[in-house]
């Protein structure tokens, strides 16, 4: 008798749906291929349809999990090479969509409004590939941070890379961080300060470690610009390979498919805060801080990006691993869902702000509000406040 | 011994074992090699193992 066998071994119930993320990155042939069968040109409208149709559907029928990897099961499980590949399987997916899909635009001889189409169904890919970006890039191994930059580059993206761990990941959920969205702020104000908030913040995090480092600024050793320059390289071989008519395509796709990226941003930390210390230093990120799902579908896609909290708490952790919390926040349905809601100011109020309200049992002084209405919004829910108002 | 300097990879927070880091009661002077395996970084929450010696300043 084995006494190991006493215990029932965990197994990763979604192991073999891992690679689907893969796969999801070839929707531009894919797309192209039920065109070919059908002669329906909405299919090059398959990007959207998908991501704001099927999977939010999936989610609702398919359900949720909170299957946690046991922690004595979590070294192995971070070394297994397997889950590494299918994220590399991601990365080359979204090359084939993104130069295929550039070479239909240039070539097909497509009417416009199906190219419009076209750069959407592209703009999906790329948008979620800032995920495999953000996935790779968490890791500290070198072919693995380059892998990060190549997944950013279709989006122009690159400067994530330093922003997201060097800036988000220590000011998230504070008014300080401009990836994390304040009460009362709707996604069309978050997303100009976000885009801008954080190239900003990128530039000076990524200037400051070089001037310490005795390094120019204005080099390739500066991951922004060398970031950057594989954008350039990538659109400018298109451009010289299909014509300078495929430059407004791609960057009108960069656009949407980054714009894809901040409205998760959006709905990751809505109105949470960390609080100050009596140093002006804030607490430590806790699960508290930030939205989480565990609605299987989504997870799938983007690599349990849903179970944020344990992200935050363990920056360096594979996505594998991750863990649900009990004491975590709960979105009411997965991000895909969310996004809906986000791009529809009136309702992710209606429905997001009671849930922040209910977090902070009415004691609104401890959210991120907006600041134009942050005296007001606590003044409105202090009846709310267990135990009554405070006098 | 003069104290020493230890930089998290992801995030550039230092730890330096002069102050110590007493938000996660780690009292000042602590040598990096008794900060505890399970401590993370303040700011981004990366591990301990993810840290780097700081040569000067």
């Amino acid at each position: 008798m084995h006494t190991a066998s006493l215990a029932p071994a965990w197994r990763d119930n979604k192991r073999y749906l891992w690679p689907l993320g893969g796969i999801i990155m070839l929707l531009v042939p894919i797309a192209g291929v039920l065109y070919q069968a059908t002669g329906w040109g909405g299919w090059w409208w398959l990007g959207p349809m998908v991501v704001y149709g099927l999977i939010p559907l999936a989610d609702l029928l398919v359900g949720s999990d909170t299957n946690n990897p046991p922690e004595a099961r979590v070294p192995s499980l971070e070394k297994e090479r397997y889950y590494r590949w299918a994220v590399y399987l991601a990365v080359a997916c979204e090359y084939v969509s993104v130069i295929w899909g550039a070479w239909m635009a240039a070539n097909g001889g497509l009417p416009w409004y199906h190219i419009v189409g076209l750069a959407m169904t592209i703009a999906m890919v790329t948008g979620v590939s800032i995920n495999t970006g953000h996935e790779l890039g968490h890791k500290t191994d070198k072919l693995e941070q380059w892998l990060a930059k190549i997944a950013l580059a279709p989006t122009a993206y690159g400067h994530f890379f330093v922003e997201h761990n060097r800036g988000h990941h220590v000011r998230v959920a504070t008014p300080e961080d401009p990836a994390s969205s304040r009460f009362g702020e709707s996604f069309w104000a978050f997303l100009p300060r976000t885009m801008v908030g954080s190239l900003k913040s990128a530039w000076e995090i990524e200037a400051r470690r070089l001037r310490r480092n005795g390094k120019p600024v204005w080099s390739l050793q500066n991951n922004n610009l060398n970031a950057w320059a594989m954008t350039v390289v990538l659109f400018g071989g298109l451009a010289a390979w299909l014509g300078g008519q495929v430059l407004p395509f791609l960057l009108l796709q960069a656009f949407v498919g980054a714009s894809l990226l901040e409205v998760v941003n959006y709905l990751e930390h809505y109105g949470l805060m960390r609080e100050r210390r009596a140093d002006g230093s804030y607490e430590r990120c806790q699960p508290r801080h930030s939205w989480n799902s565990n609605q299987i579908v989504t997870n799938v896609f983007l690599y349990q990006l849903q179970r944020h909290s344990d992200h935050h708490a363990n920056p360096t952790r594979s996505y594998q691993s991750l863990r649900h919390f009990d004491e975590a926040p709960q979105l009411p349905t997965g991000y895909a869902g969310m996004i809906l809601l986000a791009y529809l100011p009136p309702l992710w109020f209606k429905i997001m702000n009671p849930r922040v309200v209910a977090h902070y049992e009415g004691d609104m002084s401890r959210a991120n509000i907006k600041p134009e209405i942050r005296d007001a919004v606590i003044a409105r829910y202090a009846p709310q406040r267990r135990g009554g108002a405070v006098a | 011994m003069p104290f020493k300097k230890w930089r998290c990879v992801i995030c550039d927070w230092v730890y330096d074992e002069e102050l110590g880091a007493p938000n996660d009661g780690i009292p000042p002077g602590t040598r990096w090699a008794d900060v505890p395996a399970d401590w993370s970084c303040p700011d981004c929450g990366a591990s301990k193992a993810d840290f780097e010696m700081v040569e000067t300043d």
